[in-house]
């Protein structure tokens, strides 16, 4: 039913808009034999957002982008696309795209003719399908190029094809899946930006797959941080950044030092932590008095060649690399060894100096409920 | 509820209430009021065949979704009616048969025979596939195989032909070989016959006597393994590692045999040493030598299986030469090891799982190997000739026939079992991918002597034994009378101009017709078939998988013979009477040929990337769309293989057939053995090299008909030899 409904939208003006759609998971759950690839998730992606599913290798990310996809069945659960219900529908009669990480361009098939698949096979005219596909080659800036077979473009080039052939049918879901990874460091942060910025301007529903947290940070309105077959967080990347629900978040997203610190009052929005004799204001997060640990952003600790004052963390450097725009640095100190990173043109310190600790309270270190 | 869905239920409904259920008497000429409603279940059924009425429930059942589409609870009802409808079949079908019940015990309880019914026709036919597809939507509708129908339909289909066309013969033989002359339970005479002195007697060990038949197949198997690696082997290293200048001419020779029908070799090797061959004769009268009948027996089955077989190890031991890294050569080199003990100590040992493989595919080969063991065999019999003589010959003792069918089954599969728990799958993979910067190691010299020695001597009499197939064709008889001569040619393939046309008087035409039309049939299915369970195995996931991928092998491991006997064993009688059509013959072409198009099909699958099929899933083309236009044309070569292969195997086939020919459906290669065992050697074998021609012009059509497989630059690399392939099973 869903295909010809599509069909008659696409027929009746093929520039035509569609509603971005949202994509809603109720419980849903992957078993591979006795395996679980995704354990009971439940989510929402909201019309005209980018989402990013991020999480180290074989944490269910995947499984679950092709779950939106219909190329996997979920065992239990509910899958929603636009609101309805699409669980047991096959990948055919949802109305979602995806681009695949090895791009998954047809070898005996020209550029145009790839992009013209979707709907030719919707039994749309060849005449206006190769129209609906030069629109998209264009918008993507590869007009010119489409007599070309897929094996005679860059990898970067390749890889616009593929996302031009899943634009070309204007889907309520687009789905990336590590759409970057093929492609040298340099390209990756132009083609990201080249993503987010036709998702914009076509107010795509996009979920994207990736395993840099990085890129996740770069593109996305929300991350859903998943770790063994579960979501460990879900949120904004700064609030992911900055209030980590967990040890793994805190981990996973940027570089993180986890201390151990003590909090000394009860109640109220803002709690008195010492670190290692030291006493800072953080955002409660709901934890009462006792030990918790505390993520610590690296480019939030400052180091200070200064001598010792009372108040202050005192630590040795052992080791300093240079980076250019950065001086990374291993301090040893009270509250076990930290990895620093220092911004701004100073002069590096060198390892075996004496230095003070002082953190900045604002942004960067957060208590990190339950752990 | 899709619309394919309610198709499928009428289509049901159609099969029940208008089409004939039941399959026409073959004397009678049906009316048309047979055809349409006449012969149908539903009329059946009111007439008194009372058990044809319940399959009315699971069909009204199915009427229910149709009425009201989407409730959720719709694919169970689906399921339920396609269960349900195919068990109710299956059920009346195997209690009634022609003569009453099949079962005693219902005999004994209803106090008489029982009603009678037929074999099943179309009707019966279409309304049981439409309940399988039915169920198999409502399968898909519970989200199996990600809610698709087609693949849950392919399943389906495929799992139910290989059902009926492999298991349910297979069974079959089982049963009958435990059962005595009138169908009943006999596990003693079972015994008896099992044991039998003719089969498992040793007495040649210490007297006159012949030795068993089980015990003369195993030692031709084992002779004719050892043989054709040996010979293989020496080909390979000639063909890779040798600057030997006929190379091409090896490879044309090793394609030769593949085409030839397997009788051709034997009936050759008769013009050759035969008491009035052309050798024979020559020694006669220039040396006084008497003409003797050594040719018949085992020296004469061994040269002819060497003959036939030793390309199938050539093929083998090619690829795995082929794919033994030079840099380990050079490597052993580097440590100071002489040319020689480099050969003993890498190359051989790298060489062994291919050179199992070689050994076994000769042993399965020469045990199912029956046209030569007919045609030489002489007194020396072996199980697939004994058989075949135990259906056809004076004591028709189909008992005997299914406990010596089930040997040889059980001796093949213990082979292939060997081979699959010993050498696993990496026998297969070749090296690709890096590219070797080693330089093949030259043979050590006495290694290459040997080589030569064996393989160019073999080779001269290859190209003797085929100008022999020549030559015979055109002379009036060998070894007597050389004169050139058409005669042949004319007795076999006379076409007369009349007023009313041409008329194919010629005595070869009805078989060679019949044959081109079942092979023209059989191939397109056999590969149609192949590639979807390839498909299937490949790129879907579904429970019961690896046995499923059995169940598709299976028949490829059942020897010729085998095949025959069960197939007569099963389809002779109701509910699936088929024997004696072209149907049966086809079936079996592409039960016994579909495994190789699975293989060709998975290798070349495995090689196209899964998320191609993925992504035209997610671009709304439907799995029947993205089988069509992106994995067919990307399976070109596969295609090539199985078609030639399965139209090569249905032109030369002799061993499953002879038991399936009726006067109307004579096949080529039985009329030939016909000719032969009348002694008209010159007519059979001017008719195989007809066959031959017309399988080189077959094998160049499918070529050019299918096409290349276009892949933009990268073609270059696609070299599939369409004729490798069926060596490998």
């Amino acid at each position: 039913m869903n295909q010809m409904t599509s069909l008659s939208s696409l027929s009746r003006s093929p520039v035509s808009k569609k509603q971005a759609a949202s994509v809603e998971f109720r419980n849903v759950t992957k078993r591979y034999g006795n395996v679980t690839a995704v354990d009971s998730v439940s989510f929402t992606i909201e019309p005209g957002q980018l989402v990013t599913l991020l999480g180290p290798s074989g944490c269910g990310k995947t499984t679950t982008l092709r779950m939106i996809a219909g190329l996997e069945m979920a065992s239990e659960g509910q899958i929603l696309i636009g609101g309805r219900d699409v669980t047991n529908l096959s990948a055919a009669d949802r109305d979602v795209s995806m681009v695949f990480q090895s791009y998954a361009l047809f070898p005996h098939m020209s550029v145009l003719e790839n992009v013209a698949y979707g709907p030719t096979v919707q039994g749309i005219s060849k005449k206006d399908a190769n129209e609906m596909a030069m629109e998209k080659l264009e918008i993507i800036g590869l007009k010119g190029l489409e007599k070309r077979s897929p094996s005679e473009l860059s990898g970067g080039q390749q890889q616009r094809v593929a996302v031009a052939r899943a634009l070309v049918l204007e889907p309520q879901v687009l789905l990336f899946d590590e759409p970057l990874s093929n492609l040298d460091a340099k390209l990756r942060r132009r083609v990201r930006e080249d993503i987010r910025e036709l998702q914009q301007s076509l107010n795509l529903t996009v979920a994207y797959v990736t395993h840099d947290q990085e890129e996740a940070l770069a593109v996305s309105d929300h991350i859903i941080v998943m770790s063994n077959a579960r979501i460990a967080q879900t949120g904004t990347p700064r609030e992911l950044y900055e209030e980590p629900a967990d040890l793994f978040v805190a981990d996973f997203i940027g570089d993180a030092n986890i201390i151990s610190g003590e909090v000394l009052d009860e109640g109220g929005a803002v709690a008195n932590v010492r670190i290692g004799g030291v006493d800072i204001q953080l955002p409660r997060r709901g934890v009462g008095r006792g030990p918790v640990k505390l993520a610590v952003r690296p480019d939030a600790i400052a180091l200070d060649e200064g001598s010792a004052a009372s108040g202050k963390l005192m630590g040795t450097v052992k080791k300093a690399s240079y980076l250019g725009t950065q001086v990374e640095y291993e301090v040893e100190s009270p509250i076990g060894e930290l990895f620093v990173v220092q911004y701004g043109r100073k002069d590096p310190i060198a390892p075996g100096t004496p230095i003070s600790v002082s953190f900045a309270t604002q942004r960067g270190i957060a208590i990190i409920p339950g752990a | 509820m899709s619309r394919a869905t309610l198709g499928w239920i009428v289509l049901g409904w159609v099969g029940f209430a208008l089409l004939p259920w039941y399959g026409f008497d073959r004397t009678a000429v049906p009316t048309l009021t047979d055809y349409i409603i006449g012969g149908s279940a539903l009329v059946h059924g009111l007439k008194g065949a009372w058990w044809l009425l319940p399959v009315l429930v699971p069909l009204l059942m199915s009427l229910r979704p149709a009425a009201l589409p989407s409730r959720p609870d719709n694919s169970t009802w689906l399921i339920a009616s396609g269960l349900t409808g195919l068990a109710l079949i299956v059920l009346q079908g195997f209690t009634i048969g022609l003569n009453g019940w099949n079962l005693d015990i219902l005999k004994v309880i209803s106090g008489d025979n029982g009603p009678s019914q037929g074999g099943m026709g179309y009707g019966a036919a279409l309304t049981s596939i439409a309940f399988l597809i039915v169920l198999c939507h409502g399968l898909a509708a519970r989200g199996w195989c990600r809610g698709d129908a087609f693949v849950t339909s392919s399943i389906g289909i495929v799992v139910a032909l290989i059902i009926v066309f492999v298991f349910f013969p297979v069974s079959t033989i089982l049963a009958s070989a435990f059962a005595d002359n009138n169908g009943d339970f006999a596990p003693l005479e079972f015994v008896t016959k099992f044991m039998d002195r003719s089969i498992w007697g040793l007495d040649c060990l210490t007297s006159d006597l012949r030795c068993g038949v089980a015990w003369n197949t195993l030692f031709l198997g084992v002779l004719v393994a050892f043989g054709t690696t040996a010979l293989g082997l020496a080909f390979a290293l000639i063909a890779t590692r040798t600057a030997f200048r006929y190379k091409k001419l090896l490879r044309v020779m090793s394609v030769l045999p593949i085409i030839t029908p397997p009788f051709v070799i034997g009936l050759a090797l008769i013009l050759i040493f035969g008491r009035s061959g052309a050798l024979s004769s020559v020694l006669w009268e220039w040396f006084g030598i008497p003409r003797s009948r050594w040719i018949y027996g085992l020296p004469g089955i061994f040269i002819a299986q060497l003959l036939a077989f030793t390309p199938i190890a050539f093929l083998v031991l090619i690829g795995v030469v082929q794919g033994i890294s030079p840099t380990l050569e050079e490597a052993s080199q580097t440590l100071r090891a002489k040319s020689w003990t480099t050969f003993l100590t890498v190359t051989l040992p790298l060489m062994r799982p291919g050179l199992a493989n070689a050994f076994l595919l000769g042993f399965v080969e020469s045990l199912a190997d029956f046209g030569n063991p007919l045609v030489l065999g002489g007194n020396f019999e072996v199980l697939s000739t004994k058989i075949f003589f135990a259906v056809v010959g004076a004591q028709q003792d189909q008992g005997r026939a299914a406990v010596l069918s089930i040997i040889l089954l059980a001796f093949t599969l213990g082979a292939f079992w060997l081979q699959h728990a010993w050498l696993g799958k990496k026998v297969y993979t070749t090296v690709t991918g890096k590219g070797d910067a080693g330089i093949p190691l030259p043979l050590p010299r006495r290694v290459a002597l040997a080589s030569y020695f064996t393989a160019i001597p073999w080779a001269l009499f290859t190209v003797g034994v085929y100008a022999i197939i020549l030559v015979g064709a055109f002379v009036r008889s060998m070894g007597r009378d050389y004169t050139p001569t058409l005669e042949h040619f004319l007795t076999a393939f006379r076409v007369e101009a009349t007023e009313r046309g041409f008329f194919f008087s010629g005595s070869a035409w009805d078989s060679f017709f019949a044959t081109i039309k079942v092979a023209g049939i059989s191939a397109p299915l056999t590969a149609a078939i192949g590639l979807l369970t390839a498909y299937l195995l490949t790129r879907q996931r579904f429970s019961g998988q690896r046995s499923f991928e059995f169940g598709t092998l299976l028949s490829f491991a059942i020897p010729g013979t085998v095949v025959g006997v069960s197939y007569i064993l099963a389809f002779n009688v109701p509910p699936i009477e088929i024997t004696g059509t072209g149907f049966v013959l086809v079936m079996c072409f592409v039960f016994r040929n579909m495994p190789v198009g699975v293989r060709s099909g998975i290798a070349t699958l495995s090689q196209i990337d899964k998320s191609l099929d993925e992504a035209s899933l997610t671009l709304g083309a439907r799995s029947a769309t993205t089988m069509r236009r992106v994995v067919l044309p990307l399976l070109r070569p596969a295609i090539v293989a199985s078609l030639v292969y399965s139209f090569v195997r249905a032109m030369t086939a002799v061993s499953a057939v002879i038991f399936l020919v009726t006067a109307e459906y004579n096949m080529a290669t039985t009329y030939i053995v016909g000719r032969v065992e009348a002694g008209e050697f010159g007519l059979a074998i001017a008719y195989s090299t007809v066959l031959i021609v017309v399988m080189l012009i077959a094998i160049l059509a499918i070529q050019l008909a299918v096409g290349e497989r276009r892949l933009g630059r990268r073609s270059a690399s696609t070299s599939a030899n369409p004729v490798a392939a069926p060596a490998i099973p």
